[in-house]
């Protein structure tokens, strides 16, 4: 066996904003249903550890990111087994725990408060190592080290790129105060962007996740601004008469899909993100808003009552014939497509309870995916393998993932706030 | 703080990375301010990299600019004469419709001739909608409640130029429980004069 020291490679993490590690952060509730068959199994041993490490341990925090995936099981090993190198691997007897693969690891205290973080992730069956790595990072990069070896492990044994080191953007109500905040993935981390004492609805991430578009009441009425998450300078984008709400990037970042109330009802427009080059997309006398970009460009998904009661269409970019898409119940909104194009999510009312259900545009099958009732605002993470929604607990509003299969819901507030709209960024 | 920033930059930099800015705590301090001292302008500003990438929004100060009394009115201004129909604002809408009831004929008509005899005068019809179901729907369900009674206002006589229906949705309620009580009190147009 080659030495394994030779793979590893020296990594600076990118660094989310944010200081981790400086106080304790609520468990992540996580909520499995269902059994472990179409499951990853790994062992994900504790990391040989650091007196002065930040909290809480690197491995715990993995295993929640891995866990909320929904796609990988963690199996556990016996209480005080202690592996730190390939060498202390009993593969015999972790194929007996089922286990398809195993990860170890080292926390290395260096001068001047850093550390050096090693993992490995290796295959149990073949008892190669498929990953090994070593990151020299700041008690304030803890996290975003999880979340960075969380995304490695995941890549490796799904194949779909990780999303744990991306971020979200929700509004958090606090008193009377509403704050716009940028979380880490699994919520933590938040940071207010935006404080306001009128409400703040409808963010959007731009697709290089550099801005937000979002709607403040700040002025008297619903406008939409783009601020940067570089420097926080602002544009208003939509400012008209009526009302200005609802944006939504195109793919390419170029311009947002809008609903402006300034010619007629609540209509749908696409205009430039400097305000500039307003067209009207839709022409009709009923309620047109909410609208969704597939991610070719091609077609902007919206909600409309023009059948009567609200339900999800498609139409062309460029504007013409408008397409039904949603068809069992009477009240079918907030469309959001996945990044693969085939599904769409969206909340559907049945017999008084909002949910998030999963339409798959080729089939035409819907799945409801929660057991909650007052769901709100479905976003697909950037692999389309999770939804962030937001829904009602104890008469707050708190935030979740639930996996494509619903079997796998994991609750990312932190008791005693109250979150809504969320949207999952890149 | 600048322990923090000089590596922050520097790895931000390196991998092509986004930073929100500085820790939201100073930011924080510096929005109460913001809140506190709001009144004195009515439009909102920006404030970049001072705050640290936090934007401050200046609160809408609605009402708080100052109009010069005039001497030669002492009479009452009909609109907030509790005898007048002026008085009355709000105007609630049965479930699921965007009808102006006949009960709120006179409401309508009463505000219709004010407006015609008063050009300068700009009125702000505020839609509202209850909290079930999703947020941008129920704004556009608020303007519809407003563009009804806008409607209303126009077809009276009164010029586009008076009126503007804009939409709070869901977003704030009159009536803050989840009765059906408070839904009705939420489903509701309110008149607003552009001076109040």
């Amino acid at each position: 066996m080659h030495s394994l020291s030779r793979y590893f490679v020296i990594v600076l993490l990118p660094l989310l904003a944010g200081i981790a590690g400086q106080r304790a952060h609520a468990a992540l509730e996580i909520q499995v249903t269902g059994g472990a068959a179409n499951k990853i199994p790994v062992a994900l041993m504790n990391f040989q550890s650091a007196s002065n490490r930040p909290n809480p341990e690197l491995t715990e925090i993995i295993g929640q990111d891995l866990l909320r995936s929904g796609q990988i099981s963690l199996v556990a090993g016996t209480a005080g087994q202690q592996i730190f190198e390939p060498s202390q691997i009993n593969y015999p007897a972790w194929r007996g725990k089922g286990a398809d693969a195993i990860v170890i690891g080292q926390i290395v205290s260096l001068p001047g408060g850093r550390f050096e973080v090693r993992f490995r992730l290796i295959d149990t069956i073949k008892q190669t190592q498929l990953v090994g790595l070593s990151f020299n990072i700041g008690p304030e990069q803890w996290r975003a080290a999880a979340h960075k070896i969380a995304d490695i492990v995941y890549e490796k044994l799904t194949g779909s790129p990780g999303v744990f080191s991306t971020r979200i953007a929700y509004v958090q109500k606090r008193g009377k105060q509403y704050e716009l905040r940028v979380a880490d993935a699994d919520g933590q981390n938040g940071q207010t962007v935006v404080r306001s004492n009128e409400p703040l609805i409808s963010p959007a991430f731009s697709p290089e996740g550099d801005r937000l578009a979002y709607v403040s009441f700040e002025d008297r009425k619903p406008i939409v601004y783009v601020q940067s998450l570089r420097d926080g300078s602002r544009r208003t984008v939509a400012s008209f008469k009526g009302s200005n709400s609802a944006p939504a990037w195109s793919p390419d970042g170029s311009r947002l899909a809008v609903t402006l109330t300034r010619d007629a009802g609540s209509q749908i427009y696409l205009i430039n993100t400097d305000g500039s080059g307003l067209k009207r997309l839709t022409i009709s006398s009923a309620i047109d808003t909410e609208p969704a970009w597939s991610p070719d460009g091609r077609s902007i998904y919206f909600t409309s009552d023009r059948g009567g009661s609200p339900q999800i269409y498609r139409v062309s970019s460029e504007g013409g014939e408008v397409k039904r898409i949603t068809f069992e119940g009477t009240y079918n909104v907030s469309p959001d497509v996945s990044p693969d194009g085939k599904y769409l999510a969206y909340i559907k009312r049945d017999s008084g309870r909002f949910q998030v259900a999963l339409l798959d545009l080729a089939t035409s099958q819907v799945r409801v995916l929660t057991d909650t009732a007052h769901d709100e605002s479905p976003s697909f993470a950037p692999n389309g393998q999770l939804l962030l929604y937001a829904t009602l607990s104890g008469g707050r509003g708190i935030l979740g993932t639930v996996s494509l299969d619903g079997r796998t819901r994991a609750r990312l507030s932190e008791p005693g706030s109250d979150a809504r709209e969320p949207v999952w960024g890149p | 703080m600048k322990r923090i920033l000089l590596p922050l930059l520097v790895l931000g930099a390196l991998s092509g990375c986004e930073t929100l800015g500085l820790g939201g705590e100073k930011a924080a301090i510096e929005d109460r301010n913001a809140g506190q001292t709001a009144s004195k302008s009515s439009a909102s500003t920006t404030n970049s990299a001072a705050s640290g990438g936090t934007q401050t929004s200046a609160l809408g100060a609605g009402g708080l600019n100052g109009k010069s009394l005039d001497g030669d009115k002492m009479q009452m201004d009909p609109r907030k004469d509790p005898a007048s129909p002026l008085s009355k604002r709000s105007i609630y809408f049965d479930f699921d419709s965007y009808v102006v009831r006949d009960e709120y004929r006179s409401v309508v008509e009463a505000h219709a001739a004010y407006l015609n005899g008063n050009r300068s005068a700009r009125v702000i019809v505020q839609g509202n909608a209850d909290e079930r179901g999703s947020r941008e729907y129920n704004l556009a369900l608020g303007q519809k409640r407003a563009e009804a009674v806008r409607k209303s206002l126009s077809v009276l006589g009164v010029p586009e130029s008076q009126l503007e229906a804009i939409s709070f949705g869901e977003e704030k309620p009159r009536s803050s429980g989840s009765s059906e009580q408070d839904y009705a009190e939420n489903r509701r147009a309110d008149i607003v004069y552009g001076d109040e």
